[in-house]
């Protein structure tokens, strides 16, 4: 039965961030931006984990994943070498309706970055103006930065803690950004839940159309188990087929953070014992630097 | 209920047998014949464990059940199969310890026994018509056919017979067969079996469609499935998995630019229904399809192992009355629920679960709430499960379908406590394809629009299954497939 995928390339972006290319011609070839796949590490055990595909080449025929390693299925996914396969399924959900609106803010926190990436490359060539505003916590996790940069008319860059551009959270800029006058036509915002629960906040006092793309837990990714549903609008909506984009505006996000959180408690259990068994990072070391890690940890699953 | 270990149904039978063969059989004799249970795992044990519930027959059972046939020239039994197999030519043979015979005649038209044995819901199907049964004056007296099919199957393929279907020679034409349940292939078994070339599209990771991800291993286990799509890989049929149809390549591209002569959608029903009941969307609420995905296909039950994980729940209501209801509800129980409740807004006689599934949930512990079904789903401030608000109802006057409707019973509400709740109330259509490809015709539910040939409006296009059909059954879905392959074997003729 055949169903594997050739890794071709891997590279480290940054401690927690890595970066896939991945031979599925098929998938190059049918993908838009907005997209997303659901990847296995293996075909007994693995969980199904839905990835964006942050970039494609249709002649070579691969496709580009970045992943942030949060949890166990991320960590075995990082494990993954060149050479290695793994079963790969999409594109999945709905493209980003590109068109030209004028001028289009797109906003990426984090990991967020990446799926970010092939949209503002979508808009640009679509004719709109873009301004790109980037956002992490700490400088080492700005990815895509150099793309970024070679697209957008317009880059600011904003860090929690001041050690790469301003010292800001990305809403900050967006604020100033909508009270501009005209004031952008389109905000695209894909991060953390929590990020672009708060970027929808920012935009809807100014009426700016705001889209975000969910990453709700998923299983199929086809639309047959329900289990990653919102409510949008006051409607239940399947993200892996009515999504992943939807009005931010009309998202319910407290629902949506809620539904996330589901299986925190199991989550963190099993990427502490990844942690272990795999030592994949310097944990073990010492005690007090697996102190900082373990809190680290707890407080990114908590902003999740 | 006691319940009786294998050794004891083996000795019985032994001895009944005993006595039969001294004798000839008039059919008065056979049915004095007293019909075979089926040897089960203890109830007490079997909900903490995964392993098969029903054991299946033992072979002096088999033989004693089938003795039990009249023969009837007129057969009422095989009209209600709907794949018609020759039941009393089977059961002649078995009756006479010619288990590799009686399989042989089975699989003249039914290509997975081993499957049908044990999931058909006999007694509406073969046995409901059964003139031991109707002799008797009760469907679960009638012959066991689909027990007596399932040891014979599970016989063969114990004693190594298992093969395949030969393939004659290569005809340069090629088939695509979407979805790999068993409308697909028993679809694409009978197509490559006329030496055309099959490809199997599937957008999981393993074959077997509902029968691995719905269906539960204590029910139907995933070895066993996973066998029989062997033997369909042995005949040189193709499995592209993952592979999801509609997005990472469409029908039309299958057909105009990928050179398939032929194209059979069997994709199922996989697009769960909910309530609409407020609050359906709080943690801890699962369809059916999430829960038991969660637990067959991504194997949550292999607790350290699997890394899909399930929470561990105390106290689960199941809304539905049907097997996607009975299967989540043992699943909820052997995943460590302390109590697990059904509720049915009608009685146990409407239940449209296969009987011995609903016996063998109630041997095991499930708390049945007939009469009775929420009107919202209660949660905490972290947006979790707490209870269901409930209401109860009484049979009123039969509906369209003939059964009596449930009607409310104003001011009846309770509030029940919960922390997992597994809405089991049905399927609908999966519209990927459809939305892919506008010229396919659909009705109004998004069911595919077929005729008596399983052709779609699309020409070289067939589908059969819960796709055409709604929710249905793993025989009917087998049915289509077989009608389909016998069209497109007529058409690349
Ligand atoms: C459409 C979509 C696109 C995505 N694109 C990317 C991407 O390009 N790069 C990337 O790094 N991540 C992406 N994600 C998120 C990624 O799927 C999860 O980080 C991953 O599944 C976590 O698995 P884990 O076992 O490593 O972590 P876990 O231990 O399972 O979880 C760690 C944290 O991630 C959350 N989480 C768990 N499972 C999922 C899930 N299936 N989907 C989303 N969040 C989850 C949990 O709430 C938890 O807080 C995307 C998610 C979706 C739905
Ligand atoms: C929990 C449960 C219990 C049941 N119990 C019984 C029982 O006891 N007895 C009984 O007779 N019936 C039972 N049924 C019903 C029975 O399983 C179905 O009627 C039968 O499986 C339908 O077969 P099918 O081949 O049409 O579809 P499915 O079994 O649904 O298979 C469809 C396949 O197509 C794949 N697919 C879908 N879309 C695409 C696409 N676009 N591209 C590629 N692949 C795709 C799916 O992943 C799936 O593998 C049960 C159903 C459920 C859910
Ligand atoms: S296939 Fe099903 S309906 Fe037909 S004889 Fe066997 S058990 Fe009965
Ligand atoms: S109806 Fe019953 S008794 Fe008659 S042939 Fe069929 S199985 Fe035998
Ligand atoms: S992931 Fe199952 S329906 Fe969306």
């Amino acid at each position: 039965m055949h169903s594997e995928h050739k890794i071709l390339s891997k590279r480290q972006l940054s401690e927690e961030v890595y970066r896939m290319e991945i031979l599925a011609p098929l998938v190059a070839k049918e993908r838009k931006a907005g997209q997303f796949v659901i990847v296995q590490y293996d075909e007994e055990y693995s969980e199904r984990i839905p990835l964006t595909i942050a970039d494609a080449d249709e002649e070579k025929g691969t496709v580009t994943l970045i992943f942030q390693t949060v949890g166990a299925s991320t960590h075995k996914l990082a494990l993954k070498n060149v050479g290695d396969s793994i079963v790969l399924l999409g594109p999945l959900g709905n493209p980003t309706h590109i068109e030209n609106y004028g001028w289009a803010v797109c906003v990426g926190g984090g990991i967020g970055l990446a799926p970010l990436h092939p949209i503002v490359k979508a808009l640009k060539n679509a004719g709109n103006r873009v301004t790109v505003i980037s956002g992490a916590r700490t400088a080492e996790l700005l990815i895509m930065q150099e793309e970024m940069k070679a697209l957008a008319d317009e880059h600011i860059i904003v860090t929690d803690d001041g050690s790469a551009g301003r010292k800001a959270l990305v809403t900050e800029p967006l604020k100033e950004l909508c009270s501009r006058d005209p004031k952008p036509d389109l905000v695209v915002t894909i991060g953390p839940p929590i990020m672009m629960k708060f970027c929808a906040a920012t935009t809807q006092p100014f009426g700016v159309k705001t889209l975000a793309s969910l990453n709700t837990i998923m299983i199929d990714g086809t639309g047959m188990c329900g289990g990653c549903r919102v409510t949008v609008g006051g409607k239940t909506k399947f993200v892996c087929v009515d999504g992943p984009e939807f009005d931010a505006h009309e998202v319910d996000w407290a629902q949506m953070l809620s539904r996330l959180g589901a299986y925190k408690s199991i989550e963190q259990a099993a990427h502490d014992r990844c942690h272990l068994e795999m030592s994949l990072q310097k944990l073990a070391k010492a005690q007090g630097a697996a102190q900082d890690a373990a809190e680290t940890i707890t407080e990114r699953s908590n902003n999740r | 209920m006691s319940h009786m270990d294998r050794a004891r149904h083996e000795a019985l039978a032994r001895e009944e047998l005993v006595k039969i063969r001294s004798i000839p059989l008039s059919p008065k004799a056979r049915l004095q014949i007293p019909v075979q249970d089926m040897p089960s795992q203890d109830p007490m044990v079997r909900r903490a464990n995964m392993f098969e519930v029903a054991t299946g027959y033992t072979p002096e059972q088999a033989m004693l059940e089938s003795a039990r046939c009249l023969q009837c020239k007129n057969a009422p039994c095989v009209a209600g199969c709907p794949v018609r197999i020759d039941i009393p030519g089977f059961l002649a043979k078995a009756r006479d310890g010619d288990f590799a015979g009686a399989v042989a005649v089975i699989k003249r038209t039914n290509l997975l026994p081993s499957i049908c044995g044990r999931v058909c819901p006999q007694e509406k199907q073969c046995q409901l018509t059964c003139t031991v049964g109707k002799a008797l004056g009760g469907v679960d007296k009638a012959v066991q056919i689909g027990r007596v099919e399932r040891f014979v199957a599970d016989y063969e393929r114990g004693a190594g017979l298992l093969a395949a279907p030969p393939v004659t020679g290569s005809t340069g034409k090629k088939v695509a067969v979407v979805g790999a349940g068993p409308a697909g292939l028993t679809c694409a078994v009978d197509v490559r079996r006329q030496g055309h070339k099959v490809v199997i599209f599937e957008a999981f990771h393993k074959a077997g469609g509902v029968m691995v991800y719905g269906i539960p291993e204590f029910r139907l286990p995933k070895a066993l499935v996973a066998s029989e799509a062997e033997v369909v890989e042995s005949m040189g049929v193709d499995f592209e998995m993952s592979f999801l149809v509609g997005r990472t390549r469409r029908l039309n591209s299958l057909l105009k630019e990928d050179d398939f002569d032929a194209v059979f959608i069997g994709t199922g029903a996989g697009l769960p229904k909910f309530m609409n009941i407020p609050g359906e969307n709080l943690v801890g609420v699962f369809s059916a399809n999430e829960y038991l995905t969660r637990a067959n296909l991504m194997k949550a039950y292999e607790i350290g192992k699997a890394a899909t994980p399930l929470y561990p729940s105390r106290r689960v209501a199941v809304l539905g009355g049907g097997n996607v209801a009975m299967d989540s509800a043992r699943m909820a129980l052997r995943l460590g629920a302390e109590e697990v409740r059904v509720l049915y807004r009608r009685t146990r006689e409407e239940m449209p679960a296969r009987g011995e599934e609903v016996v063998h949930a109630m041997e095991e512990g499930i708390i049945f709430d007939f009469l009775s079904s929420p009107t919202q789903v209660l949660g905490d401030q972290n947006g979790r499960v707490v209870g269901l608000e409930v209401l109860s109802y009484e049979l009123g006057a039969p509906d369209e379908s003939g059964r009596r409707r449930p009607v409310a019973i104003k001011g009846s509400e309770k509030i029940v406590p919960f922390d997992t709740v597994i809405v089991a109330v049905g399927n609908e259509s999966n519209p990927l394809i459809s939305r892919t490809s506008p010229e396919l015709s659909v009705d109004r539910w998004g069911h595919i629009l077929v005729d008596e040939k399983q052709k779609t409006s699309i020409e070289r296009v067939y589908a059969g299954g819960d796709i055409v059909l709604g929710a249905a059954t793993v025989i009917l879905a087998m049915g289509e497939g077989r009608r389909a392959a016998a069209a497109i074997n007529e058409v690349l003729q």
